[in-house]
């Protein structure tokens, strides 16, 4: 009854290949975005509970958004394409490192040239973007072994691309600018002269970043590009043979899974932590992405949302749960029963739907379909 | 809708398939959800606390591969609180409020923990102290902000003794510059003095992290001025993988290896030594590597072992005694009774009692009631604890009189040297103090970087009250 398309008719080309064809679909998203652009502020703005306080921001809503982003670009390659990659979180590096050092300056001595290379301080919102374009120029160079090698052995050959980039930004002081503790810091957040500091600010930046990507890459995995990735996914001989060129289809996917992953990974840099080092994107943060997305569902946008606020906020929750309920539990035995739970749940689900929650989703709204009226 | 269509045939089929079962389940499922809604929108509820507390973060770690050392640590500070509530009923009767934070020593969770306890209680979060350098590196901006002090005793960023620049930030104790620099005094010591360094070769076996690196820039300070050939040697978190890094020091063999470790890779720092048999009585820990469960778990191999203190050792002092009758007797200690004493079960007591008398200094200028982490600072800027202070609170022996002041935010900068006999650490050394000539150019340099990086107008500490 509530969401049944029969009765929508489309009347134009553009109706019918609109990003959301069901009206409801469009609704639910209308009021999502609602919510998260004009709700969750306001709400923040009266101080109403619990938006009143830094934490939900700044603890939850900022890092949900952030993984969210690099999910999605997870998603574009290991769920679209098929190529299964453990050097995300090196791509995040690759982002933050290349924004921090465009939004410092870059200054490269040639003295053997006689000259030096000087870039003088970029502003930040075009150092997150060109982040993003160093981790996607680096994606490709790190994809082109996905052309001869396929499955378990790619993911050892991205796993290279983690232990390398966690190297070199330990031990090339350059790219810390000489930071004797290793620790860089980001430069002051300012957009346009606007400075982005209050918890609240940062929210919607994330937020407007996270929103343009993701219906970017809806689009994208909607149209000619998407529909490639997906034939080398399901066989790649078969695709190669019906005219996709897997170079072409690889590359791509690597470049932009890997574009995004780094202005995720600059965004973790600059708007969530202000400053870290190398362990901050090490093969953890790699391996939780990639959870992200096989929880969330392969292959799905909503997906990698739905599998972000999984691994990041259940875990918070279960060791929120008791001190808030009063159980007097130590630190360590709730910490041992939020891994206790939280694993668990993790094979518990994916036991009953392996293909994630974004699997789940699509059943309930077949369900929807027929309610009231299963037959 | 073709494709559409074929989904719902497909799920036709699924459905007949499992019958009712498939239906219960969800059932089931979508109550779990419910209950999981419910109990995670009453997670965000704080608790009404009472008006008239002081609320103190613990961010400690009992969980993971630096649990070892941050369990005793965290008991210490548990139970001085403990004590200042149950003894004096707590700062000039202004109960200690305080919660623990399990960190993991994780960068990321650190952070959620710190906004997770920064607004808690009456006037929000007294100071923090998060018994990690990496940590203290992501919080430093974030709590100038929310104008809360960071009290990082023996750790944290060594330029941060600079008040004037870091205005929230307090290394009390000693910096890392200071330990670096006290270590080759205890060196040049051993080896007959300092013009014996020249064409010594110094290893620095150090945990790779913002931690390890931190003494670097002070240590290569030191070997250009004393002419000692130095070599830093890292350790890839958490350390249990050390065989390489033991290798190269057995072809090198430096005449000293300074081990900067934390967790399990102390424990393995010295097993490794004795596997290559290097001398144990040659390598000296910083005051992060001179625990119990550093040594023991290497047994008779760990003899001879040396390492820095932090002015206080191992040992129970009249503290303890309050402790013991105040705490444990009522059954509300945190740790194992024999365990009282151990190096960092002290380091905790030490550090929750600086941060006690900072707040009673506080006191006396702003009123006995909760206060802001604002005003804290103030107290922590202006704390002065004295010979006899401290023998009031029953601390004598375990430290020298301390005196923190808006350009010196470090306070006091003693150290000895202590050797572990297998059964116990026995002190070996007479008072070394860092010697400020050496250290004071590299925090004047490195903070006015920081400033101008941040945009930071330092303060003009003469003005300062």
């Amino acid at each position: 009854m509530l969401y049944r398309e029969a009765g929508q008719f489309k009347t134009t080309y553009a109706e019918d290949m609109a990003i959301f064809p069901i009206r409801q679909d469009r609704m639910a998203l209308a009021i999502l975005l609602g919510i998260a652009f004009i709700g969750v502020p306001l709400l923040a703005d009266f101080d109403i509970w619990p938006f009143g306080s830094d934490y939900l921001l700044r603890a939850i809503l900022l890092p949900f958004l952030i993984l969210a982003l690099a999910a999605i670009g997870v998603n574009i390659l290991v769920g679209y394409c098929g190529q299964i990659s453990l050097g995300s979180g090196a791509f995040m590096a690759i982002g933050a490192y290349s924004a921090y050092k465009l939004g410092t300056g870059v200054h490269i001595p040639l003295d053997w040239l006689g000259f030096a290379i000087s870039i003088p301080p970029l502003p930040v919102l075009l150092s997150i973007l060109l982040g993003g374009l160093a981790a996607a120029v680096v994606g490709i160079l790190f994809g082109i072994p996905s052309l001869r090698i396929k499955g378990l052995y790619l993911a050892v050959a991205t796993l290279a691309a983690q232990f390398f980039f966690d190297w070199v930004f330990l031990r090339v002081p350059w790219f810390t600018n000489y930071a004797p503790s290793g620790s860089v810091s980001a430069p002051t957040l300012d957009f346009f002269g606007l400075n982005v500091g209050t918890p609240i600010e940062r929210y919607m930046l994330c937020l407007i970043f996270v929103t343009v990507f993701a219906f970017l890459a809806k689009n994208l995995v909607r149209g000619n590009l998407g529909r490639q990735w997906m034939a080398i996914r399901d066989m790649d001989i078969a695709a190669e043979l019906i005219g996709i060129r897997p170079l072409y289809a690889k590359l791509t996917a690597f470049a932009v899974s890997s574009f995004i992953i780094g202005v995720a990974g600059a965004l973790w840099a600059f708007v969530y932590l202000g400053s870290w080092e190398p362990l901050a994107f090490s093969i953890e943060r790699s391996l939780q992405l990639l959870f992200m997305v096989i929880i969330g569902g392969l292959g799905s946008i909503m997906g990698s949302f739905i599998g972000a606020a999984f691994i990041l906020i259940l875990p918070i929750m279960l060791n929120l749960l008791p001190t808030q309920l009063g159980v007097p539990l130590s630190t360590e035995t709730i910490t041992h029963l939020e891994f206790i739970i939280f694993g668990s749940l993790i094979c518990y689900l994916l036991i009953k739907e392996p293909h994630g929650f974004a699997r789940l989703i699509s059943i309930g709204k077949e369900k929807l379909r027929l309610w009231p009226f299963p037959y | 809708m073709a494709i559409g269509g074929k989904e719902a045939r497909e799920n036709k089929t699924r459905y007949r398939k499992n019958g009712l079962n498939e239906e219960d389940s969800y059932m089931v499922r979508n109550k779990l959800l419910l209950a999981a809604a419910i109990l995670s929108g009453g997670a965000f509820a704080s608790p009404a606390a009472a008006q008239s507390e002081q609320f103190i973060p613990i961010l400690s770690y009992r969980t993971g591969a630096y649990a070892v050392n941050g369990v005793p640590y965290a008991n210490g500070v548990a139970d001085y609180y403990n004590l200042v509530n149950e003894r004096d009923g707590g700062i000039n009767g202004v109960k200690i409020l305080f919660e623990e934070c399990e960190t993991g020593y994780a960068t990321d969770k650190g952070v959620e923990c710190y906004e997770r306890l920064k607004g808690k209680g009456p006037t929000g979060a007294a100071f923090v102290n998060p018994l990690s350098t990496g940590i203290t590196f992501a919080l430093t901006e974030k709590t100038t902000t929310d104008k809360i002090p960071i009290i990082t005793m023996g750790y944290g960023r060594a330029d941060s003794k600079n008040g004037a620049v870091f205005a929230y930030n307090f290394p009390l104790l000693g910096t890392y510059w200071s330990a670096a620099d006290i270590a080759i005094q205890h060196v040049a010591k051993e080896v007959g003095g300092f013009d014996k360094l020249k064409g010594k070769k110094i290893s620095l076996l150090y945990h790779d992290s913002p931690y390890g690196k931190e003494p670097i820039p002070m240590l290569q300070v030191l070997a250009k001025k004393y002419g000692f050939e130095f070599t830093p040697i890292p350790v890839t978190h958490p350390g249990v993988e050390q065989k390489s890094q033991w290798l190269s020091i057995r072809q090198n063999r430096p005449d000293y290896v300074l081990v900067w470790g934390w967790g399990v890779m102390n424990g393995t720092a010295v097993k490794e030594a004795a596997a290559v048999a290097y001398p144990r009585d040659k390598m000296i820990g910083v005051w992060w590597s001179g625990a119990e469960p550093d040594v023991q778990p290497a047994g008779d191999q760990a003899v001879g072992y040396k390492a820095l203190m932090l002015q206080h050792g191992a040992g129970k002092f009249p503290v303890h005694a309050e402790i013991e009758k105040h705490v444990y007797a009522k059954g509300k200690g945190a740790s194992e009774p024999g365990k009282i004493g151990e190096v960092l079960y002290n380091r905790g007591m030490v550090n929750a009692m600086l941060g006690v008398e900072a707040i009673r200094k506080a006191q006396e200028k702003f009123g006995k009631k909760p206060l802001t982490g604002e005003q804290v600072r103030w107290g922590l800027e202006n704390l002065n604890l004295s010979e006899a202070r401290l023998k009031e609170l029953g601390f004598e022996g375990m430290l020298k009189p301390i005196k923190i002041s808006c350009s010196d935010h470090e306070g006091a900068r003693d150290g000895r040297v202590q050797q572990w006999d297998g059964k116990g650490w026995k002190v070996i050394s007479d008072w070394y103090t860092a010697n400020q000539s050496e250290t004071e150019p590299l925090v004047d340099e490195v903070s006015a970087k920081y400033a101008a990086d941040k945009k930071i107008q330092p303060r003009d500490c003469s003005k300062e009250s």
